[in-house]
């Protein structure tokens, strides 16, 4: 069997995973909308939802795709792919490759043409990423039950420990900016694009509260997001 | 007696998820099998020390510190099709914000799972449109004009949220925030491990937010 990282194969592998994601999420979109209306949301709210969530994810969406992008120049396009659409990440894969490839001694500047490389590279992908999936079904109800106990003996405090846990989360995130600050003024430029993003935040905050704006609400993520993203592009060109 | 809804959930949930697990698995036995190309066990088991010690302790960890904000249809199904802190954990939580749910109500269940149903298909969608239009798109997407806006897509994103969630708890975001600024300025590298951060940065938050309760200035 004559290998490439393109085959029609591959793709058809590619195509049944991708598939499968869908149907799955097709599967808790419906049952959680239907329970929804059945519990008494109003169904506005949960259509409004559906449309931020989809507008919301379209920027992030594309940047996904450049990870495959780039992944695709040496293991073609199928693999990328279905790693990418299923739990995968850029930071998770483009490392499990580059740390096969050296276990072999083979550099991945150029397309893999021996198939037993392509294999051991999926091979590690799939094994690295395989303890999310299946730590969630044997986690998540021991986990959920500690969560019930705390709620029970002090819902205060659980709402506060969920609060805390997310800030935790987002100051890891927020930190990450003043990494590069020393390396000059070019380093401060992702620190430029968050005071944006947060501004753009504020005045749509402003505009919602105090002109009673409330549409914008399905659009504020989006719009500070995606706003700067494009004050990246001119700051980056101002600067260097 | 019928099951409760969230009984139901982790029913079906269980399903996907260990469906999931094989389709994902098969995808490297379906290449070797059709290739005749099974590697070489010792070359594997290399690339995945080089990896799986941290994916293995990342991935564990993302689901003590996400599932309790997710719930339980939005866990089973944001741990299939991933990129959790980046895009699902955030379109979740943006979107029981505004929908005014708190999560871990059947409510907030609700609302997380439809967001993260959504995001994923929107996803999935956009990088299969993505696939077919590869040849044109190239040309665009790595142009350098565009690059800064992807190179700073995090900060974009985490800017806007930051001003929703610390603004409402600026007292538990206080000491979290001190300690991750000064550790990247003191240690830069650490950006490319910044999923070890996460629960790093979450337990000093509830640790601080534990003393401010019992002190009441919270």
């Amino acid at each position: 069997m004559n290998f490439s990282v393109n085959s029609p194969f591959l793709y058809v592998v590619a195509i049944v995973v991708i598939l499968f994601v869908i149907a799955q999420s097709v599967f808790f979109l419906i049952r959680a909308y239907r329970r929804g209306k059945a519990i008494g949301m109003d169904k506005a709210a949960l259509k409004k939802t559906i449309v931020s969530s989809a507008i919301f994810t379209i920027a992030p969406a594309i940047s996904i795709l450049l990870g495959v992008i780039t992944l695709s120049k040496f293991l073609g396009i199928p693999l990328p792919w279905i790693r990418m659409s299923v739990i995968g990440a850029i930071t998770y894969e483009l490392p499990a490759a580059t740390s096969t490839a050296t276990a072999l001694g083979i550099s991945l500047s150029e397309t893999i043409r021996d198939p037993k490389v392509y294999t051991a590279i999926a091979w590690v992908m799939t094994l690295g990423i395989l303890p999310s999936i299946v730590g969630t079904p044997i986690l998540l109800k021991p986990l959920q039950k500690g969560m019930l106990k705390i709620k029970n003996r002090d819902s205060k405090w659980s709402d506060l420990l969920m609060t805390a846990m997310f800030l935790g989360m987002i100051s890891a995130f927020l930190g990450m900016v003043f990494a590069d600050i020393r390396t000059g003024l070019a380093g401060f430029i992702p620190l430029f694009v968050l005071l944006f993003s947060a501004l753009l935040m504020g005045i749509c905050g402003i505009l919602i509260k105090k002109c009673k704006m409330k549409w914008l609400e399905t659009y504020a993520m989006s719009i500070s997001m995606v706003g700067a993203m494009i004050f990246a592009c001119i700051i980056s060109a101002i600067i260097k | 007696m019928k099951k409760s809804f969230d009984e139901s959930t982790h029913f079906w949930g269980r399903i996907w998820i260990w469906s999931a697990v094989v389709v994902v698995l098969l995808v490297p036995i379906v290449a070797c099998l059709y290739y005749n190309a099974w590697p070489q066990g010792s070359a594997v088991l290399k690339g995945l020390l080089g990896v799986a010690p941290i994916y293995w302790t990342v991935g564990i960890i993302e689901i003590i510190t996400y599932t309790p904000m997710l719930g339980t249809g939005g866990s089973y199904l944001a741990f299939v099709t991933g990129n959790l802190s980046a895009l699902k954990a955030p379109c979740a939580l943006t979107a029981m914000e505004n929908a005014e749910v708190k999560p871990g109500s059947e409510e907030g269940e609700i609302i997380s799972t439809i967001a993260i149903a959504t995001s994923s298909i929107v996803t999935t969608v956009i990088i299969a449109l993505g696939v077919v239009l590869l040849s044109y798109l190239v040309p665009v997407l790595d142009s350098p004009v565009l690059k800064p806006a992807f190179d700073n897509i995090l900060p974009a994103l985490f800017g806007g949220l930051a001003v929703v969630y610390v603004s409402k708890n600026w007292k538990i975001a206080i000491a979290p925030l001190v300690f991750m600024i000064a550790i990247f300025l003191i240690v830069p590298s650490l950006a490319s491990s910044v999923g070890i951060l996460v629960p790093v940065g979450a337990i000093i938050s509830i640790v601080v937010a534990r003393i401010m309760y019992k002190k009441n200035i919270i």
